[in-house]
């Protein structure tokens, strides 16, 4: 099967987030990048554990310039086959998916895996925004994935309080969550056999954006404990009703 | 050692802690370092996070070794990196072999060891001085963690003075008889195959394989250990052990055999100990900012800050110092002086620094709850094993004013 895996970079999940002086941008100095980690635990394993079984190819996609290779070597490490970077910076989901949207376009894939969501922004708009310009079936948010042939899958989402269990053909767009595949750390034979894989750079189609940042604001910083003595339980009674205004 | 690990586990301190540590690069080292060196670190830094640092404590406390981490070690790649691939190991450079070392022993010095020895004293000397047949016989399983490996140079009399061992083995037809006995054998009560010094008939120091139930070998535990707890220790003793001539390492005799493979091994614990002084300092660190007297973070004290300054300044040097190191190991330039400095450095570099972590966690530092009572511990091993701190000095003495001090 012909798999495609599109990974995001996104700032490491214990990064002190910081804005420059307008808030139009986040402040990357100091920050650490990784792999999005729904794209590389979720969507990237369960694609190598289907190629494992069934044969065929892992190709990983990335909108972003080259100083991003080392999160797709990270990929080509974990066992993807070959690598596709789109030499354009990414801004917006509407702009990324278009961008790959595009490539895939000129390229057939039984499957394409997006994560649930990045950890940054969260949007988990890119795979539905994708799949409505390929026109091919979306599902969000899977949790599982078996392939029955070649050519069928049934998928399953976990929903509050329950799952849904859906059939689907391929090709199909599917955005992992949590519970698709567990974590597989690169060990250095795949690191070693990352570097002679290969990593096309892909020229970008023109994109006119839609929409631009006004501003970011940070949630207010979190108020410290504060420790009531367990005999006095008028005074938490008090600051319940005054302070935190939950009773 | 038929019990799952679940069962050994079920008694066994199992901490929830999430493991926080984050390197510290103060002179943005690197820089100087390729993705390929990153990108190993930093997996050998997650597979610690997940398989390690949740369990070393409850081993560690209860002195058995997470023997299915030779597993977990080989998977990650983490056994003789620097050999070939075609032999087993992972084709990587020595900055590369360096800073997994350095991940692994910022986990815990007796994994750390665990790897060393199986890389740098079991397959190295095979790949280096073995024939072909031993090459392809043992090799891939030493690298694939299906068969463990030690490394009996040390005696019970014979300790800083290896050139004075008493192991001996006598022609015998096709085969030799060996005799004597090792001391302070890290791995030997698990180890399939030993590799093990002995003077032939005319005093000459020979390589010998040795395995696992040849009559008259027998590996006992060394108990009692409060250091290196969750890395196992042993005797090796051979009462007239017959062992085919084809066991034999061909391509070395005389101690430099044994010295050369302690120079791979030292060079990978000056990375090492650079890990285990980052995980103190990461978490005075974290501790140092976290914890309030006097009303303000102790992190704000003049002494405190002191403490932390002096530490990062000296982790800074011995990186630096690990790096020209490697550099030099790349062209195959660095000389065992060289490596000896570096292992004297950081070793001491590490320990001080933990015992100085240690007094910046007051009481807290004493408990389980922090790494730095272990890795205190454990730093007195290896500032003692691999030759002790006091040797290396000699070794830079002698070779910068050329007289010989050990005699
Ligand atoms: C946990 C552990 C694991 C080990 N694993 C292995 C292993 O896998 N394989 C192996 O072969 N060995 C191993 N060793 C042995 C280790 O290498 C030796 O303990 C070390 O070389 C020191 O030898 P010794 O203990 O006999 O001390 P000694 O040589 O007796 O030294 C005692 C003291 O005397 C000092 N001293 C000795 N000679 C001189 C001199 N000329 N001038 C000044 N001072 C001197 C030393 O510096 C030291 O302070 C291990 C040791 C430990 C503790």
């Amino acid at each position: 099967m012909k798999l495609l895996v599109c990974i995001s970079k996104t700032p490491d999940t214990t990064a002190k987030i910081a804005f420059n002086g307008e808030n139009t941008k986040l402040e990357t100095a100091g920050i650490t990048f990784i792999m999005n980690p729904y794209d590389e635990w979720y969507a990237l394993v369960k694609a190598i554990e289907i190629q494992e079984k069934w044969g065929g190819s892992v190709s990983v996609l990335h909108v972003g310039p080259s100083e991003n290779d080392a999160i797709i070597r990270k990929a080509l490490a974990i066992g993807a086959t070959d690598a596709h970077r789109i030499d354009t910076e990414a801004v917006s989901a509407d702009q990324v998916a278009f961008q790959m949207a595009s490539f895939i376009q000129q390229h057939a894939f039984d499957i394409i895996f997006t994560g649930k969501e990045t950890i940054d922004y969260n949007g988990a708009e890119v795979g539905g925004r994708m799949a409505a310009q390929l026109n091919l079936p979306f599902i969000s948010f899977a949790s599982h994935l078996d392939i029955v042939t070649e050519n069928e899958a049934i998928v399953k989402r976990d929903m509050e309080g329950g799952t849904e269990t859906i059939q689907v053909n391929t090709p199909f767009v599917i955005s992992a969550a949590k519970g698709m595949a567990e974590q597989r750390i690169p060990n250095m034979k795949g690191i070693m056999t990352a570097k002679s894989k290969p990593l096309n750079v892909v020229t970008p189609q023109e994109y006119s954006p839609k929409i631009s940042i006004v501003s970011h604001e940070l949630p207010p910083a979190k108020k410290a404990v504060q420790y009531i003595d367990p005999e006095n339980m008028a005074e938490l009674a008090r600051l319940l009703r005054e302070e935190a205004k939950v009773i | 050692m038929n019990a799952s690990t679940a069962e050994i586990e079920k008694d066994l301190f199992i901490s929830n802690k999430v493991d926080l540590f984050a390197g510290h690069d103060y002179y943005k080292i690197d820089d100087l370092l390729d993705e390929e060196h990153k990108m190993a670190r930093d997996a050998v830094r997650d597979w610690v996070k997940k398989e390690v640092s949740p369990i070393i404590e409850g081993y560690a406390q209860a002195a058995k070794c997470p023997v299915h981490l030779f597993k977990g070690l080989a998977n990650v790649g983490a056994f003789g990196p620097t050999i070939p691939t075609a032999y087993g190991g992972g084709g990587m450079d020595e900055i590369s072999y360096g800073l997994i070392m350095q991940e692994l022993e910022r986990g815990d010095s007796g994994i750390r060891s665990m790897a060393s020895v199986q890389g740098s004293l079991v397959m190295y000397p095979i790949y280096k001085f073995g024939s072909e047949e031993q090459r392809r016989k043992y090799l891939p399983g030493l690298g694939s963690g299906d068969l463990i490996g030690c490394f009996g140079l040390t005696e019970p009399d014979h300790g800083s003075n290896p050139s004075g061992m008493l192991t001996k083995i006598v022609e015998d037809g096709d085969d030799v008889i060996l005799n004597g006995s090792k001391m302070w054998i890290t791995n030997s009560p698990l180890a399939d195959i030993a590799v093990v010094w002995a003077k032939d008939e005319k005093g000459i120091i020979k390589g010998i394989i040795v395995e696992k139930g040849m009559p008259g070998f027998s590996a006992p535990e060394i108990k009692g250990k409060w250091s290196l707890r969750a890395s196992i220790t042993g005797e090796l003793v051979f009462e007239n052990v017959r062992v085919p001539k084809a066991n034999i390492l061909p391509n070395v005799q005389g101690l430099k055999g044994p010295l050369s493979c302690l120079s791979k091994a030292r060079y990978g614990i000056a990375w090492g100990a650079i890990g285990a002084a980052l995980d103190c300092y990461d978490s005075a660190l974290r501790y140092s900012i976290e914890r309030e007297q006097f009303g303000r973070p102790i992190g704000g004290f003049q002494l405190t800050q002191k403490k932390l300054a002096e530490m990062i300044t000296e982790i800074t040097k011995a990186q630096l110092l690990a790096w020209r190191l490697g550099t030099l190991a790349n062209k195959g330039e660095a000389s065992p002086a060289q490596i000896s400095m570096a292992k004297r450095n950081n070793v001491n570099m590490a320990i001080e620094i933990a015992r100085e972590a240690r007094q910046i966690h007051g009481g807290m530092g004493i408990t389980s709850e922090y790494s730095i009572m272990r890795h205190i511990m454990n730093l007195e091993s290896v500032i003692t094993y691999e030759g002790t701190h006091d040797i290396h000095l000699l070794i830079t003495g002698m070779d910068i004013t050329g007289i010989n001090a050990f005699q």
